[in-house]
């Protein structure tokens, strides 16, 4: 394995343009050194990512939107008082990654890149509409973190191509977001269901909304049913039970030793009605004082 | 030793909670551990492992991992002893398969390299050829007619005819009359449970360090909570003398059973034989999980009979044990516990030893018994609730106590259960009010408690400290233990006294730290020897004296004359006699070597309530009370932390841990990630009571304390969860799916 | 495939080992530097034995390459006691009986005292969730728990 600490995106791309075999890019590794500790991936070229200038950098754009670095941990996330204030779901989600030593470590990228419809970020990402900037041999483009992951363990980006930032958008008024993960403990554990639930009001009324379903299907799930069963309500008992369903009848989940086909969907429904009610609390609370 | 009844009272030294001697060690990172040592020219060792759970070993070519740079020898089975005979041969077989892998993570092959990097690389490159065989990995599959056989003839001569080759153990034992017992009753409960295999889950992966020459000598380290019995096996499986392998026990971290056997250190001895160097050898997690001992998953049915008023009039059981691909399940344990607790005319129990396609089972805290108490404590509760009654009442109205004549056939001696009960009930906790969604479980447990083979060395030294030299690693605490105990006797500061695990070449043989054994049976042994060495302190105060030595007592660290001698002279201080030892006759020792007998039974009494969310089938559980007979509380600091471990083991054993296997008898689940033991987040504080009803057979009454509190928890979990969320629950773990498929099928059915 | 070679600073020490760049912070700190403090209980982040801090975060070493350590500062629990002068959480979780084998006790010393750095008065649950990726089979954590509370409530006194 060759390890290479890249001193700019563009050596990056060099690097991993030219490289033969597996490449894998080092952020935060949490995924990353599993792997190789396992023998389920030894990579034959390793590319550093940390030592790029601005990486660690979490900033506010004069639009009213988030740049993430790439090599964020999730610590530093969470102890970023102005992000928590504007997208406590999208941090809330990353926190809930792993150990507190993990999350010394651990990033968002990494945990969109690693691929797995379990992850706990990528519901939230995909919920507050997240975008990120992917580089790659043929330039920059854009490209909605919803359509990264393609599968279990598979990615949209091509040979030499890497994120090189994360885009949350403005938060806006009377708006809120929310992700919560079922885990038979408290802490530790994968996902067996998560859920993310963002959306905006007018008055106490539902305006728009994202309902997005981790770990009950091959990859994330954006349920246009289930935010259609709450947009229009002031979320309402009908309006929770019609998203139950909906969030429920959306679920492709497979049996496995984290859960069953059953536990799984009936608990996207629980899921979906709890983090509704979450977001929806902190939409009618956020005044856009905080900004 | 003879008794005249335990020491009571008057402690002085016992009793007190003084930190303990390892702890500096362990607080600094100095403590060495099984992974912690290193020797010159050491290689390290990697294991290639079966991915079957069930295949004929066809070929094993190692020329491509021998031919990789840095690879210094590889060994197969062929590198062993050959014509081993029973239960040697099982330990040899499973230490590294012959013919036939028997389960998933069997280890096949070995390499030593000079590095660890270069060792993992290099076992890739071991060549196997497996031929697939069926595989079968669930206790009543094995059990029916259509199962693989897992290797003919392993039966013994117990097992009726007529049963499938995979059961090679029977156990019937009870008493009375079951069918009248049953016919008298009001309410007659019968239920079938199951649990799944656990793991003790000790932090510490299994390691060692061994050498051995050409010349047949050999020197071992490793974590292992008997290091007697490590190279006794050790030096069989290797084929040299015993007593030419010096082993040393390292710190151990974390044991709980699942050391008390041997997995690697023959495999690291053969190494180190073929090589001629020292061979490090280090499991990872997932071998541990994959290739040490789990305990057994079980099958069992249990029924009791019980009048309205709570007598239990009958109680039957049938306990089916899997203990992998070897004879040796704890099926008698769990038969004979399951109904210990209580005073019955008429049991009757049955127990099945099974083998499947999965690890061999290795003890795990009272090993078989929580899986009883699970049955058996259920059925006692639905019969409760059916009824009416209390449930720590209706214990009460049964309970085993002194005279009682136990369900597995002896007369019960001295015992604390009724203690523990009234205890229970007199607990703040037992009448506590409950929140929405929360229930409240009982459950009693009992372990017999071991004694075993015990040797011990007192020594003073001249400036009148002392040390003790004992047998037993130390796997809770049991130094400070052991040095409280000389410190009563001796009448010496604690802190004047070292207690030292010695080697096996330092010290006569000493029996595992297993049975809850260390504080019974060592301590006997340390205060015999003490004892022992005050006959010799008296001895030589008697000569200074020109007294009897009869005439000589030993009170408050000093000789003293007594009887009409008594105030002839000043009693001397022990400090004082051995400072002239070496002109009055020499060394001034203690020493036992002997086989203590009268290891007291223990019971224990848990409450715990429990929180189920009916949505998400999760349960918390919110409160713990556990209340234990501990005889006497050497270190009462040190008893509570058993009391904690046990509980908190139980619950993961209730609710998450659990081995799962594919289709394929592939280990799901072998990392931490999904073997899911209990984290700080996951539990609330655990409330002790420790109650004292003296074990007649040890001098301060000890009773050992280690296993007994894992056996209620599965149970009182159990029935907090099942009065929580309104359904019983039969299989263990109760997960969430399972717990929600229980509601679901209540509201269908 | 070559070494790499790494300069680091370990408990304000500056030290200098080759490793394979495979190996991680752990393999470095326990084969190459012979600081054996930090356990590998599991190799995959889920057990926390391991744990040190590096630049002042806390993480696991076994989630850390050796090569990565080049110009950190590394905090090992070897580090933790100012001589023969035990840290506050040293001296407590040996008078709390907070450990039985010790094979955690590095890491959660380590932990702890990260907490206590970043929150001098943490609540029960706090603590218990700050712990949860340190795991511990012998105490049910009761004990452990006591010992973080009352040595913060002792430090809060003290300063």
């Amino acid at each position: 394995m060759d390890y290479h600490i890249a001193t700019s995106f563009d050596d990056a791309i060099a690097v991993a343009s030219k490289a033969q075999g597996i490449t894998r890019f080092l952020a935060g590794g949490t995924d990353v050194l599993v792997q190789l500790r396992a023998d389920i991936v030894t990579p034959d070229t390793l590319i550093d990512i940390k030592h790029i200038e601005g990486v660690k950098d979490i900033s506010r754009e004069s639009d009213g939107s988030w740049r993430i670095g790439i090599a964020v941990a999730g610590a530093e996330m969470t102890e970023h008082a102005a992000l928590m204030a504007d997208w406590p779901g999208v941090v809330e989600a990353m926190d809930l990654v792993g150990s507190t030593q993990v999350q010394g470590r651990a990033t968002l990228t990494g945990n969109l890149c690693n691929g797995s419809p379990a992850a706990d970020s990528v519901p939230a990402m995909v919920a507050a509409a997240m975008s990120a900037t992917v580089a790659g041999p043929n330039g920059t483009r854009q490209v909605a973190v919803k359509d990264i992951p393609t599968g279990p363990g598979r990615s949209s980006l091509a040979k030499g191509e890497l994120i090189t930032a994360l885009h949350i958008p403005a938060r806006g008024t009377s708006s809120g977001d929310a992700y919560l993960r079922f885990i038979p403990r408290t802490e530790m554990d994968i996902a067996v269901v998560g859920c993310a639930v963002n959306l905006t009001l007018d008055g106490d009324t539902i305006t728009s909304a994202r309902v997005v379903l981790g770990a009950v299907a091959p990859t994330i799930l954006l349920v246009q049913e289930a935010a259609n069963a709450i947009i229009g309500t002031s979320l309402d008992e009908a309006a929770l039970t019609a998203l139950a369903t909906a969030a429920s009848a959306a679920c492709n989940p497979i049996n496995d030793k984290r859960g069953t086909i059953e536990f799984r969907t009936h608990v996207a429904g629980v899921l979906a009605k709890r983090s509704a009610k979450i977001a929806y609390e902190r939409a009618l609370a956020n005044t856009g004082n905080s900004a | 030793m003879a008794l005249d009844g335990p020491k009571t009272s008057g402690f002085t030294a016992v009793g007190t909670t003084p930190n303990r001697p390892d702890g500096l060690d362990k607080v600094t990172g100095r403590a060495k551990f099984g992974a912690d040592a290193q020797a010159p020219g050491m290689l390290h060792a990697a294991i290639v492992r079966s991915p079957h759970a069930h295949a004929r070993i066809v070929s094993i070519d190692t020329s491509k991992a021998e031919a990789l740079k840095g690879v210094k020898t590889v060994v197969t089975r062929a590198d062993f002893t050959t014509g081993l005979k029973g239960e040697n041969w099982n330990i040899l077989e499973n230490v590294m398969a012959g013919d036939t892998a028997l389960y998933d993570g069997h280890a096949v092959a070995a390499v030593a390299a000079i590095s660890p990097l270069i060792a993992r690389d290099a076992i890739k490159l071991v060549e196997v050829e497996y031929q697939v065989l069926p595989h079968v990995t669930n206790v009543d599959a094995a059990m029916a007619q259509d199962a693989p056989i897992i290797r003919e003839g392993a039966a013994n001569k117990s097992v009726p005819a007529g049963l499938h080759p995979n059961v090679v153990r029977y156990h019937e034992s009870g008493h009375g009359d079951v069918d009248k017992g049953f016919a008298a009753a009001d309410l007659v409960i019968e239920d079938h449970f199951t649990t799944e295999a656990t793991h003790q889950g000790y932090i510490e992966p299994h390691a060692c360090l061994a050498q051995l020459g050409g010349d047949g000598k050999g020197e071992l380290w490793c974590c292992t909570q008997g290091h007697w019995n490590v190279q006794k096996i050790c030096a069989a499986l290797v084929g040299i003398e015993t007593s030419q392998l010096r082993v040393t026990a390292s710190e151990i971290g974390g044991g709980f059973g699942g050391k008390t056997v041997v997995f690697i250190e023959p495999v690291a001895l053969a190494l180190s034989r073929k090589a001629n160097r020292p061979v490090k050898l280090v499991m990872n997690r997932s071998e541990v999980f994959r290739a040490s001992g789990p305990t057994s998953s079980t099958s069992m049915d249990v029924k009791i009979g019980m009048k309205n008023d709570g007598t239990i009039t009958a109680a039957s059981g049938t306990f089916r044990l899997q203990g992998g691909a070897f004879p040796g399940a704890p099926m008698e344990f769990t038969a004979m516990c399951a109904f210990a607790p209580y005073a019955l005319e008429n049991v009757r129990q049955v127990g099945y030893d099974v083998m499947t396609n999965r690890p061999k089972q290795a003890a795990y805290r009272a090993p078989g018994s929580p899986m009883a108490a699970f049955a058996v404590e259920s059925v006692i509760d639905e019969l409760c609730k059916e009824l009416g009654l209390d449930p720590i009442q209706t214990r009460l109205k049964n309970a085993s106590h002194e005279g009682t004549k136990a369900s597995f056939g002896p007369k019960f001696d001295k015992i604390g259960l009724v203690e523990t009960l009234e205890a229970a009930k007199a607990h703040p906790h037992f009448t506590a009010p409950l929140g929405e969604n929360q229930g409240r479980g009982v459950s009693c447990g009992f372990w017999f408690n071991h004694s075993g083979e015990t040797s011990v060395t007192l020594a003073l030294s001249e400036d009148g400290s002392a040390q003790i030299v004992v047998g037993t690693p130390d796997i809770g605490g049991s130094r400070a233990s052991m040095a409280l105990m000389a410190a009563e006797e001796l009448g010496i500061p604690y802190e004047n006294i070292r207690c030292t695990i010695a080697d096996t070449a330092s010290l006569g043989y000493n029996e595992v730290s297993h049975g809850s054994r260390v504080t019974y049976a060592s301590g006997l042994a340390t205060i015999a020897a003490a004892r022992d060495a005050v006959k010799r302190l008296c001895g030589r105060a008697a000569a200074k004296w020109g007294i009897d030595e009869e005439a000589v007592v030993w009170e408050d660290g000093c000789a003293k004359p007594s009887g009409p001698n008594a105030g002839d002279f000043d009693p001397l201080p022990l400090a004082e006699i051995t400072r002239t030892m070496g002109a009055t006759g020499g060394p001034i020792n203690g020493h036992f070597e002997a086989t203590p007998e009268g290891a007291g039974v223990s019971f224990a009494t848990h409450i715990v309530d429990a929180e189920v969310d009916p949505e998400t089938g999760k349960t918390s559980i919110v409160r713990y009370t556990v209340v234990q007979d501990a005889g006497k509380a050497i270190h009462p600091a040190y008893v509570e932390g058993q009391f904690q471990g046990g509980a908190a083991q139980g619950i993961g054993w209730a609710l998450n841990e659990e081995y799962i296997y594919g289709e394929d008898g592939r280990l799901q689940n072998d990392l931490f990630l999904d073997y899911r033991i209990p984290v700080a987040s996951d539990l609330p504080m655990i409330d002790t009571v420790i109650v004292e009803v003296p074990n007649p057979g040890h001098p301060y009454g000890v009773r050992g304390v280690g296993e007994t509190s894992i056996c209620p928890p599965l149970a009182a979990i159990a029935n907090a969860v099942s009065a929580a969320a309104g359904v019983r629950l039969h299989d263990l773990p109760m997960s969430p799916p399972r717990i929600r498929a229980a509601l679901d099928a209540q509201k269908d059915g | 495939m070559s070494n790499i070679h790494v300069t680091t600073t370990v408990n304000g020490d500056e030290v200098e080992f080759l490793c394979d760049p495979r190996e991680t912070l752990l393999d470095a700190l326990r084969d190459k530097l012979n600081l054996t403090g930090a356990k590998e209980g599991c190799g995959t982040g889920d057990c926390g034995a391991c744990s040190v801090t590096m630049d002042g975060r806390l993480v696991c070493s076994c989630l850390v390459l050796g090569a990565e350590a080049e110009g950190k500062q590394i905090g090992t629990v070897e580090g933790i006691a100012d001589g023969e002068t035990l840290h506050p959480l040293q001296q407590k979780f040996i008078e709390y009986a907070a450990l039985q084998c010790g094979i955690c006790t590095p890491g959660i010393l380590v932990a702890t005292k990260a907490l206590l750095e970043k929150n001098p008065d943490p609540t029960e649950t706090e603590v218990r969730y700050w712990l949860a990726g340190n795991l511990c089979r012998c105490t049910g954590y009761d004990k452990i728990i006591r010992a973080v509370m009352d040595t913060a409530a002792d430090l809060r006194r003290a300063s």
